[in-house]
């Protein structure tokens, strides 16, 4: 499988009839710093590596590197390093906005043989991880203490604690217990000249600048993430959940702030509206209000006498708010199948035509009749469907721009209309991206979000970390010149890549 | 109001053209903190005024110069509050001061730092450019998130002009209990606590006493402190460990501030006057050579600094090490090439 290196440094005769020796390749000395089984470069052991979780986009690296020690990364790092060539790490390859997608001149960095879980301090509460950890085991191996690691991601049976720092993924209890940049306390790091970095401390700040935070959500671009320090938290005493449907999709989203006027946290907040309750409901029988125009998951958790308090506050603010019926999970088997039609609104979707394409914006909560009412403006103009999930608590949209690829002109418009949609998110204070990512996928739509200075200071802070520009280059942060199109998640026939995971 | 920034930004492009070195004043409340400031004063406390706030958003945003008393009694008006619990030291502190000097109050283990709250900062970098990230909405993955590197960077990155904060709702009650013990009963009682369910917002110890905050509804505050008993006192407490005005940090001695593990032992020889965040932190006046307080720190896995009364330009910050220094000096020179805002306010080489 592996070429013998020494076959790769062949002399050869010039036209002069000199012989010159043939510089080692990159993967020369990949093999000298790695056992053989962890280099791959053959073709047919590369294409597992041409794409993650956005599967639109793909491309076979030049060659893959599987590192087992923190120093054959330092190694792979310095190799990488003196050849100038680019380095993509990787964790599960789970994420969504093709973040992990290879480069043909560049090595993929996988890192997934770093699976151990190093140390659990139950007293401190803390786990200290190694990048490769997915992130329900750290909940896992600290519930025999009552404790867990909050950020839930939806793909959390899958993806890696490595990815998630990557990314600042969050999960629906963000509202609550906040992205992966709170529940973080120290990284170990590797520079893309090979070097180590402590990042953070096992106390509860550090000397110097915020490193921690700029590191998280960094996509890959500052360093090579070898170790995590999570924090726990006591697994809450109790949960439950409220359904409540309404007649009306901005009765549902007043209801939201009207909650939270009240002094109640959610610790999770859904809306769907009347299609996607449709599509779940057909899918998995959840027992949706299938005639409602839009339905509220609300979860609350925490001490037994905390909860009561609040499930009686919430229920009356729900009726007030014009809730059409109000039921609360009496077992623990409902408040599941409160939460199974949620989970997989984005399958059902799938169901109801052979593509959709995924938006990912988050915007300021009270704008959401508006943004609700000019997106339907907008997807009659451009005769598509749109159906929504929502991240109520947090203000993160999912809109799903229903499309059929075979229909000529459709997918173009579809990138029209979705455009569209990340510009409106944009003009009303939010984001284009809310936990997805930037990656390759909305690596255009920044050019709308951010203007040139800023994106030029973006690349000043990712010089100050990699100077030659090799780590996950052209991913993130358009160049200025390239500040022109737009890019999208596109879904074909349902097939998102591991589609046994629960998604957004 | 624009005028405000506008007038800040020219100034500082000026400085950049002329090579000058700038010191960032707002209510001028921590200009004890860190190194001795140089350069010329560049006043933002003019710059101030809430922007927008709605508290169901949960999000203010504000000028830097708006004071922070107004903001507290902003919130607190609409039954919020600011929930990393932040430190005034004066009536004139300002909303900039506070993200630039990163300092959280008693809340921060249980509820978070204030570099957890920001959501989006409106910065002048070092060349005189204005500009934005992060923003209004909690949930924002677009670029680096330089709004949080910002928060406790001293001013050393950028002018702040104005801020975004999460705001979080007020306890419907809270209540304050002692509990007499020594101190490493009362370490180990800090960390059992953190570790139940106890819907705890303050835990400090000092004088042979534990004092434990609860806030949570009525019913869940009422039952924690049936079952943890101790002794009901006065809340006004939680206001003097955030401004170090608790008589127990009275002295003349160096006041240093150890971040360390909560699991951290006490230290007989760095016996900590007063211990807060629920073992995190700990306060200590003491004429101990820097040296001996660092390696305990760092043995420990924290870092020490002294906050007053010392040598503030050989002490101020615990030293980085080699490789995360010469990041410091990159980013430096990413933000503020010529060098101009607050030079070496934080460590003597940038």
């Amino acid at each position: 499988m592996a070429e013998p290196g020494l076959a790769r440094q062949a002399s050869s005769l010039s036209n002069s009839g000199v012989a010159i020796i043939m510089k080692p390749t990159v993967i020369d000395d990949l093999l000298g710093v790695l056992p053989s089984n962890c280099v791959l470069h053959a073709t047919e052991d590369l294409r597992p590596y041409e794409c993650d979780g956005l599967s639109a986009y793909r491309q076979l690296p030049l060659a893959v590197a599987l590192p087992e020690t923190i120093e054959q990364v330092r190694a792979v790092m310095q190799v990488c390093h003196r050849h100038r060539t680019p380095v993509v790490a990787r964790g599960a390859g789970t994420g969504l906005s093709g973040g992990a997608l290879p480069l043909s001149d560049g090595v993929l960095l996988g890192l997934a043989k770093f699976s151990q879980i190093l140390d659990i301090d139950p007293i401190g509460r803390t786990a200290r991880v190694q990048p490769g950890v997915r992130n329900i085991s750290i909940s896992e191996a600290a519930a025999p203490h009552g404790l867990y690691y909050a950020p839930d991601p939806s793909s959390q049976i899958a993806c890696t604690i490595g990815g998630n720092v990557a990314e600042n993924s969050g999960g629906v209890h963000c509202l609550k217990y906040g992205l992966t940049v709170h529940n973080i306390l120290k990284l170990q790091i590797v520079t893309m000249e090979g070097e180590m970095l402590e990042i953070g401390s096992d106390a509860l700040d550090s000397a110097g600048f915020d490193l921690l935070a700029l590191m998280t959500g960094s996509e890959g671009l500052l360093g090579v993430i070898v170790e995590v320090t999570v924090k726990l938290l006591p697994i809450p005493e109790h949960a439950q959940v409220l359904l409540a449907a309404f007649d009306d999709v901005e009765s549902a989203g007043e209801a939201v702030g009207a909650i939270i006027a009240k002094g109640v946290i959610p610790a999770g907040l859904e809306l769907m509206d009347n299609p996607a309750i449709r599509a779940a409901e057909d899918f998995v029988h959840a027992n949706y209000p299938v005639d409602a125009a839009a339905i509220l998951l609300c979860e609350l958790d925490g001490a037994q006498d905390d909860v009561s308090d609040q499930i009686t506050t919430v229920d009356g603010v729900l009726r007030s708010c014009g809730a059409t019926e109000v039921r609360v999970a009496r077992t623990a088997a409902e408040r599941a199948t409160f939460w199974a039609g949620r989970k997989a609104a984005f399958p059902a979707v799938g169901r109801l035509s052979p593509d959709y394409y995924c938006m990912d914006g988050t915007i300021p909560r009270k704008e959401l009749g508006h943004v609700l009412q000019c997106m339907a403006q907008l997807a009659t103009q451009y005769d598509l469907r749109v159906v929504n999930v929502f991240h109520a608590g947090d203000g993160n949209l999912h809109p799903l721009i229903l499309y059929d690829a075979n229909v000529p002109g459709e997918l173009q418009r579809t990138e029209e209309l979705g455009g569209r949609i990340l510009e409106l998110c944009v003009e009303v204070g939010g984001t284009i991206t809310g936990e997805h990512g930037v990656g390759i996928e909305k690596i255009n739509q920044m050019c709308v979000q951010f203007a040139a200075a800023e994106l030029s200071q973006f690349h000043a802070v990712k010089h100050a970390f990699d100077v030659d520009g090799l780590l996950n280059p052209g991913k993130a942060v358009p160049t200025l010149a390239r500040c022109a199109e737009f890019g999208a998640m596109h879904v074909h026939h349902g097939n998102l890549k591991h589609p046994e995971l629960e998604r957004f | 109001m624009t005028d405000a920034i506008e007038a800040l930004r020219e100034r500082v492009e000026r400085a950049f053209a002329n090579q000058e070195q700038l010191q960032i004043v707002g209510g001028a409340s921590k200009t004890f903190l860190g190194r001795t400031p140089v350069g010329e004063p560049i006043h933002v406390d003019e710059c101030q005024g809430i922007v927008s706030y709605e508290p169901t958003e949960l999000v203010i945003t504000a000028r830097a110069g708006t004071r922070l008393d107004e903001l507290d009694r902003t919130v607190r008006e609409a039954g919020q509050l600011l929930a990393f619990e932040p430190p005034h030291f004066g009536p004139d502190a300002t909303l900039g001061g506070t993200v630039a000097c990163g300092l959280s109050g008693p809340r921060r283990p249980y509820a978070g730092a204030v570099r957890d709250f920001v959501l989006g900062v409106k910065i002048i970098n070092g060349k005189g450019e204005l500009l934005r990230f992060g923003g209004q909405v909690m949930k924002n993955v677009a670029g680096y998130d330089v709004s949080r590197l910002m928060t406790g960077a001293m001013g050393c990155l950028g002018v702040l002009v104005e801020v975004s904060l999460k705001v979080l709702p007020r306890p419907a009650s809270e209540c304050t209990l002692a509990f007499e013990m020594d101190v490493d009963a009362g370490l180990t009682k800090m960390l059992a606590l953190a570790a139940s369910t106890t819907p705890l917002s303050g835990a400090c110890f000092t004088q042979g006493h534990l004092h434990v905050r609860l806030s949570g509804t009525q019913a869940g505050v009422a039952a924690a402190a049936r079952q943890l008993g101790g002794e009901h006192t006065d809340a006004a407490l939680w206001a003097d460990v955030r401004e170090l005005t608790h008589v127990a940090l009275n002295g003349t001695k160096p006041l240093w501030r150890i971040s360390v593990p909560a699991t951290t032992p006490n230290n007989r020889d760095l016996a900590a006057d007063l211990i807060d965040w629920g073992g995190a932190l700990r306060w200590v006046r003491t004429d101990a050579p820097a040296s001996t307080v660092r390696q305990w720190a760092e043995a420990s896995g924290g870092h020490a600094r002294v906050f007053s009364d010392g040598d503030r330009d050989n002490s101020a910050f615990h030293p980085l090490k080699p490789a995360v220094l010469a990041i410091h000096q990159r980013l430096k020179k990413a933000f503020d090439p010529n060098a101009v805002l607050n030079p070496h306010r934080m460590y003597a080489q940038f």
